[in-house]
């Protein structure tokens, strides 16, 4: 352990990197390296050779369904499981054969796993008492991770004396004491109430920004991942589906699965069938002809699926179109209104399209008197432009 | 709000049963042996004196009362047999709690390890020896023990002893009997306590820096006191009172406070000493059992 900053409020934390400092540039050597990792549980394969590379300084979101392996991923870079196939290099140096007590990884477990025999002094305390730190340090260390997450006049309370949220920072203050190289989050919010987990997402970030700290964070709400990851790993099924930035997971899903897994989608079969100038036409089953812009990486096969979220969905009532409208390579679909979400900031729609297919559209509600809606039963066209499409595989 | 209404009268009642069964039980009894220890022995029927007879009316009545006296009390402080006893009681049930805490500790660790469908046979092999009468064991630990034993056939069956060992009637033979008889007692509450903990904490102090050793000190051992304070309590106690198992199995040098006890009554039919030594060796058992009861209390308090 290296010297204390006499300054408690704005503890300089000196993990790899430096506080504050950009995402690296992905030619730099990451700072964690999982090669072709498997591991089995009896017959079920929890992770199937993943592969993946962090870099330093990255806050990033391993996002799946329940049982798809995420969870078991984290528990092997902490060193509680040990991969059947596979290496996990941290820092260049395979850490496979390093115990879990060795290891400059740090975990905050997802009940937060807090002694309850120890005051919350001593909860924190823990891992430095290991490390041998000296008791002038450690009371050093301890009075500015108490003020980095604001648990001042706390400190001799048992783990059962505290409001779950307090719960949860003194598990972030317990993981962060040591000053990890890596900090592993396993479902840290899933334990709070909305609200709460709101403004910790905030919380967790700032720490994470200010202290230039690895984060790599287990959930399975996305809206968390998307709020507080650079990038996000979606996992199903033991494998990684797509490492990406929120944006691109969300407006460039790799498949079809990433696509209705992260966020609402409407999907439309086809097959493809004219490819002209920067255009596909797809031939779908419910949606008719299909315009769509050509995807960066062409699909190899057909039949594909079209995918259009719901707010590039709009919905307008029919009538004439004018010839400048026409002109443009605008898909519409008509149908009739079947169902109004009513969301307060928003409204989804679903819109029976003749075809007997559900097409879900999602509009902002701008105005506050609704002069305008559009009801059940009203007739519509729902139109969306070649740009919002994604064309994936089946 | 209406089923409160319904089961509040029965329950009423049914929170009263315990200290009902205490008072009969329990109180009432303590009180002839707490007049009895006050009494002076006498060769009668029954062999003591005063005796109250309700029939004689207020002034016997008063009159047995000042017969009473602090006695026997007295005869217990001052003779040594008595004062022996009581410290080799007590120096028995600290030595065996101890060796059933060792003995104890590493099996219930180790069922609250075992995977789930084998810590119910566990359980099941610990408690298995209940089946068979306590006296019937107790005899087979004689067979075991004597001098053409079993113990001694196997031990110069291997070379190990050149002649046969004596242990019948000693003490080694004693705390054998009671470290089998009590393990069970303080096997199952630190298995209680050992197979409730979160091992999530384990592995929190193993990603803090704590090797197992160090995990096992900081974090199970501390977890599992109340166990440990369970499992003493339930041997310490009865072992302090243990009759048989000395009398069976020990020499007959020293006596436990049970024996003297028994010695009292039926032998030397000193009844009124006999109770005295029995409300004293009650005294001497309430006293560690407050103390656990505030450490309880602390701990309880300490976790709010």
């Amino acid at each position: 352990m290296t010297e204390r900053s006499p300054d408690i409020d704005t503890p300089k934390i000196d993990a790899v990197a430096a506080p504050a400092k950009p995402v690296p540039p992905a030619e730099e050597i990451p700072l964690l390296r999982i090669q072709g990792v498997s591991k089995t549980f009896g017959s079920f394969p929890a992770v199937d050779r993943l592969s993946l590379d962090i870099r330093a300084g990255e806050f990033f979101a391993l996002l799946g369904p329940s049982g798809c392996g995420k969870t078991t991923l984290l528990r092997m870079l902490a060193g509680f499981e040990t991969p059947d196939e596979g290496r996990i290099l941290l820092g260049g140096r395979d850490i496979a054969p390093v115990l879990p007590h060795e290891r400059p990884v740090n975990m905050m477990f997802q009940n937060y796993a807090l002694f309850p025999h120890l005051s919350v002094r001593d909860n924190i305390a823990f891992g430095l008492k290991r490390a041998g730190m000296a008791r002038a340090a450690i009371d050093t260390r301890l009075a500015e991770m108490v003020a980095l997450v604001k648990l001042e006049g706390m400190e001799k309370r048992k783990p059962d004396q505290l409001s779950g949220g307090q719960r949860q920072r003194v598990a972030l203050a317990r993981s962060l004491a040591r000053r990890p190289k890596v900090l592993l989050l396993d479902e840290p919010l899933a334990a709070l109430d909305k609200k709460l987990r709101e403004s910790t997402q905030q919380e967790l970030m700032e720490l994470q920004r200010r202290l230039g700290m690895t984060f790599i964070v287990v959930t399975h709400d996305q809206e968390e991942a998307m709020t507080m990851a650079n990038r996000i790993g979606v996992m199903n099924a033991g494998r990684l589906e797509q490492v990406a930035t929120p944006r691109d997971l969300y407006e460039a899903p790799a498949s079809r699965w990433v696509a209705e897994f992260v966020g609402d989608v409407n999907l439309f079969d086809g097959e493809v069938t004219s490819h002209e100038h920067h255009r596909l036409t797809i031939a779908t089953r419910d949606g008719g002809a299909i315009v769509v812009a050509v995807p960066r990486q062409l699909v190899a096969k057909s039949p594909v699926s079209v995918a259009v979220r719901p707010e590039k969905v709009r919905l307008s009532r029919p009538g004439p179109v004018s010839d400048a409208a026409n002109a443009q390579p605008i898909n519409r679909l008509e149908g009739v209104v079947t169902d109004v979400g009513y969301l307060g900031g928003s409204s989804v729609y679903k819109v029976k399209l003749d075809s007997g297919a559900v097409v879900r559209s999602s509009m902002a509600n701008t105005a506050r008197l609704d002069i305008d809606t559009l009801g059940a039963g009203q007739r519509v066209v729902a139109w969306f432009t070649p740009d919002d499409c994604v064309v994936l595989e089946q | 709000m209406s089923t409160r209404r319904i089961f509040a009268q029965p329950a009423r009642y049914a929170a009263i049963a315990p200290y009902l069964w205490m008072v009969l039980f329990f109180l009432v009894p303590f009180g002839f042996v707490l007049k009895i220890s006050l009494s002076q022995t006498a060769i009668a029927q029954p062999p003591y004196v005063p005796v109250f007879d309700f029939a004689e009316g207020w002034a016997a009545i008063n009159a047995a009362f000042a017969q009473l006296s602090m006695d026997n009390f007295r005869l217990l402080v001052s003779d040594n047999l008595y004062l022996s006893s009581y410290l080799r009681s007590l120096i028995v049930a600290v030595a065996s709690t101890l060796i059933l805490l060792l003995i104890g500790y590493p099996i219930a660790y180790g069922m609250a390890r075992l995977p789930q469908r084998w810590q119910a046979i566990a359980m099941m092999l610990v408690i298995v020896p209940f089946w068979t009468s306590f006296l019937i064991r107790i005899y087979a630990w004689i067979n075991i023990l004597q001098h053409d034993g079993l113990l001694n056939t196997v031990l110069l069956a291997l070379h190990l002893v050149s002649a046969p060992v004596v242990w019948l009637s000693t003490d080694t033979a004693m705390y054998i009997g009671i470290v089998y008889s009590y393990l069970p007692f303080m096997i199952l509450p630190l298995y209680a306590t050992l197979s409730k903990m979160d091992p999530a904490l384990l592995e929190a102090a193993s990603d803090l820096g704590a090797s197992p050793q160090q995990a096992f000190w900081l974090v199970t051992f501390p977890l599992s006191l109340p166990g440990v304070g369970a499992g003493a309590l339930l041997c310490f106690i009865p072992i302090v009172g243990e009759f048989v198992i000395p009398d069976l199995l020990a020499g007959s040098g020293s006596m436990m406070i049970g024996q003297t006890l028994w010695l009292e009554f039926f032998t030397n039919k000193d009844w009124p000493v006999a109770a005295a030594a029995a409300v004293a060796l009650l005294v001497l058992l309430v006293l560690p059992l407050l103390l656990y009861d505030r450490l309880q209390r602390r701990t309880l308090e300490g976790g709010r």
